[in-house]
């Protein structure tokens, strides 16, 4: 029970804040002006030559 | 090496990719599934509920290699109809020792969590051979043949056994008297005051309206009858039970 | 490619089939065991003459290897669509037997029986065998790497079959986990991991050994099914064997637990197999079919991380009232309602594909029939989220609103994506110009249209009547119907139901014949578009 607790505190508080922080990353990462040309060039693997 | 390149380095690895993944669809299961096994309040106090008795057991095998929970619940939820319908909401305790779960997901028929003692034996069985005699808007399939097929158990013991490994209480006696107890329960000559006191409130007698023998039947309905009479409300707090 | 090895494998299995028959603990393990002995002889028998045989083409058949491996693909198209009019029929006849009870054969063909046949046959069969063909199809483009593994790739797809075999002939016999999409026994279930193991390695090995420095977006939708259905299907199955020569076990859970853990697995299994996989599929074939790039390339990415990780928590919503604790359930329902935005944010993204090239929509039958896919994805995506908020739940569970929303995205999203995805690669595999009818497609594209509307707003109304009578009260406060009237009140919509899945049949046996007249190598003359009769040329 105290096991659950505790476990319970950690994910309303700092497993719930990292989380949103890796959630955050994932689209800064993605959304970087930086990405948009590596992105174009994935986009179009599928239009190469079979 | 710029952090720029070590993105694309992630974003280029498979092997990354995969363990990045199993991470994030691990994380649900971990925090929903895991606290109930040690949330000690996850499962009321009860009193009256016990494991399943064999003929109890066999029945319930046949109640689920037949599919009867494609199309009959057994969880009564908190609401004043079905309450009213089907009698007292299903506690998280009354299926404690159920492996697996029937809470079922359809009710194309009528929910069973309560069906014990609702309607005779004779009911049951007419009802499982020809459903539209009686009830005539019933679209149940015919299980008349439940009634042909002797109950064949190999060894009653095993299953005890093995739901013992599972976690159901099942004592040495009950695993050494199983075969005793799975012919005598529907055997209306048998001496059953030595079951009863293993396995408290189980109905005793014949079923199927075939005294001399013990069919499929036989043990469907003995399962069908106890469903739901276990636990004894006149002692549950409903205050108390909630999660 | 001599079988010499395999050939012997198969010849031991056949004999461990006939020992297990042999050796049976319980009648039924001993029936399906003859089942798998037979299975094994006849695939035994083929094998050895196939050694005969390739002794003396052996040379040429090694010289035309071509740079992908996709031979076994061939094999997935077909059994995608044999296995998808098979699903299709049984779910036809498990309408009827609803409507017209008389239909049930006791016992091997009763209902309670029959249903999880339907079920196993569209999702993991149709499904199944769709998702395995065309994830080793846009793995190999999409990398530019031949399959990892040689003949492992043939392992996977036979085993496969022999799964969907012992699976669908176990649930007539009566053998049942009862565990919804995860019915087969436990020696069932080792074989299925077994099998999976072979199908990552395959994938993963592909991905490993590419070309392409990017690993596409879609290789991420179908390598995330890969590992999460994995991860799901053992822990789901974890149980105690009565006999290791027996077919009943015990789950290892019990009660409250086991319907979560059911859940966590049946809901996951829509997410990730009926979903994450055939996303995957729209990443490649869209693009392909459309001749444009992905809408958004970061999009897609930003659809897959918060795709994957709020399904995994959605579950609990199938157990909305029941006694799961409160904190679950409302943890089920948050994550459920939120999953609505990436879910269309990839909808939006697969649509806006289109930008620029709407016309197709009109002129192009294959393309239409992944925009409806896309769009029924859209549908059964704002639907799920709104069942499974708990005040709208207590009305929809238990009735058939729910068997019309898993329709609405079954036929309507995943058989329509596939169908367009074998459409576009069936004149691929066999080097056909095109194929045999593109009017026939638009037959096909209108029937099974037609049909899952029918379907869906019938089952949308029962549910929503059903729900209603089970809660209806009179003056003096008691139950106005009892649940036998409930029943009967169903009947006109499970005769329309039965109608609108005859129509979804119907199509499915359109395709199936254009596919086997396009294999055989025919073209039908048709107008050059193959569009809907045009009254002047386009443009």
């Amino acid at each position: 029970m105290e096991l659950y607790t505790a476990m319970r505190h950690f994910a309303d508080s700092w497993g719930l804040l990292a989380m949103t922080l890796f959630f955050i990353g994932v689209l800064v990462f993605t959304l970087r002006p930086g990405a948009k040309a590596s992105a174009n060039e994935a986009a179009q693997i599928p239009l190469k030559e079979d | 090496m710029s952090i720029i390149d070590k993105h694309k380095f992630i974003e280029r690895n498979a092997t990354l990719l995969l363990v990045g993944s199993l991470l994030v669809v691990s994380v649900g299961g971990i925090v929903e599934i895991a606290p109930l096994f040690y949330l000690e309040n996850t499962i009321e106090k009860v009193e009256g509920m016990r494991p399943y008795s064999p003929l109890e057991l066999a029945g319930r095998d046949i109640y689920i290699r037949e599919g009867c929970y494609v199309c009959h619940s057994q969880m009564i939820r908190p609401f004043r109809d079905e309450v009213e319908r089907y009698g007292h909401y299903s506690l998280a305790a009354e299926s404690m020792y159920d492996h697996p779960f029937q809470w079922g997901s359809k009710r194309t028929g009528p929910d069973l969590a309560r069906v014990g003692d609702r309607y005779s034996n004779e009911w049951h069985v007419q009802h499982l051979t020809e459903p539209r005699d009686v009830v005539p808007e019933s679209v149940m399939p015919s299980y008349a043949f439940l009634k042909q097929i002797p109950l064949k158990v190999t060894d009653v013991s095993m299953e005890l056994k093995a739901n013992r490994t599972v976690g159901v209480p099942y004592t040495d006696e009950m695993i050494e008297n199983a075969k005793a107890d799975l012919s005598a329960q529907a055997d209306p000559n048998a001496d059953t005051s030595a079951l009863l006191a293993r396995y408290p409130k189980a109905k005793v007698g014949d079923f199927d309206g075939d005294p001399a023998n013990l069919t499929e039947m036989d043990a469907l309905v003995a399962y069908l009858q106890m469903l739901g009479t276990l636990v004894d409300f006149s002692t549950y707090d409903d205050a108390a039970g909630y999660r | 490619m001599n079988h010499v090895s395999e050939t012997i494998w198969l010849a031991i299995g056949t004999f461990l089939a006939l020992l297990g028959a042999a050796y049976a603990y319980d009648s039924l393990f001993a029936a399906h065991m003859w089942v798998l002995f037979f299975v094994l002889l006849v695939s035994t028998i083929l094998m050895l003459r196939r050694i005969s045989f390739a002794s003396a083409g052996q040379a040429p058949a090694a010289a035309i290897k071509s740079e992908y491996f996709d031979e076994v693909i061939k094999y997935g198209t077909i059994a995608t669509v044999f296995w998808g009019v098979v699903g299709f029929l049984v779910g036809v006849v498990i309408a009827l037997q609803l409507a017209f009870p008389d239909l049930n054969i006791e016992p091997w063909f009763n209902f309670g029986r029959m249903r999880p046949l339907h079920t196993s046959a569209v999702i993991f069969a149709f499904g199944g065998n769709a998702l395995i063909a065309t994830s080793f199809y846009v793995v190999q483009r999409t990398s530019r790497a031949r399959l990892f593994g040689g003949d492992l790739a043939w392992f996977v797809f036979w085993g496969y079959q022999l799964f969907i075999v012992m699976a669908a002939t176990g649930y007539l016999l009566g053998i049942t986990q009862s565990r919804e999409y995860a019915e087969p026994e436990w020696y069932v279930d080792l074989w299925l991991t077994i099998v999976w193991v072979a199908y990552l390695v395959v994938f993963l090995g592909t991905i490993l050994m590419r070309k392409e420095p990017h690993i596409y977006v879609a290789n991420w939708f179908y390598l995330a099914f890969i590992v999460t259905i994995a991860m799901l299907h053992v822990v789901n199955n974890l149980a105690i064997p009565v006999s290791f020569l027996g077919v009943k076990s015990y789950s290892a859970f019990s009660g409250v637990q086991d319907a979560l853990t059911q859940w966590w697995y049946g809901h996951n299994a829509v997410g990730f197999f009926l979903t994450a996989g055939f996303l995957g599929m729209m990443y490649y074939f869209v693009p392909k079919q459309a001749g444009r790039p992905v809408y958004s390339y970061r999009l897609s990415i930003i659809h897959f991380w918060a795709l994957i990780f709020m399904y995994i928590w959605a579950g609990p919503h199938h157990l909305h009232y029941t006694a799961l604790p409160d904190w679950a359930q409302t943890l089920g329902m948050v994550f459920s309602i939120m999953l609505w935005m990436p879910s269309w944010g990839g909808m939006i993204n697969g649509l806006m594909t289109l930008s620029g090239a709407w016309d197709k929509i009109r002129t192009d039958p294959i393309i239409r029939m992944m925009v409806i896919a896309i769009a029924f994805y859209g549908m059964s995506t704002f639907e799920g989220p709104m069942m499974s908020v708990k005040a709208v739940n207590s009305l929809s569970h238990y009735t058939d609103w729910t068997i019309g929303h898993v329709h609405s995205g079954a036929l309507g999203w995943v058989g329509m994506i596939t169908f367009g995805a074998v459409y576009y690669l069936t004149p691929k595999l066999w080097n056909r110009n095109r194929l045999y009818s593109l009017d026939l497609v638009n037959w096909h594209f209108w029937l099974a249209t037609l049909g899952i509307v029918v379907y869906a707003a019938v089952m949308w109304v029962a549910g929503v009547q059903q729900g209603l009578m089970w809660r209806e009260y009179d003056d003096q406060g008691f139950l106005v119907y009892s649940f036998a009237e409930t029943v009967a009140a169903m009947f006109p919509y499970y005769v329309l139901r039965a109608v609108g899945g005859v129509m979804y049949l119907a199509g499915g046996l359109i395709m199936a014949f254009n596919i086997t007249m396009t294999i055989l190598g025919y073209e039908r003359r048709e107008r050059e578009t193959g569009a809907a009769p045009a009254l002047q040329p386009a443009e």
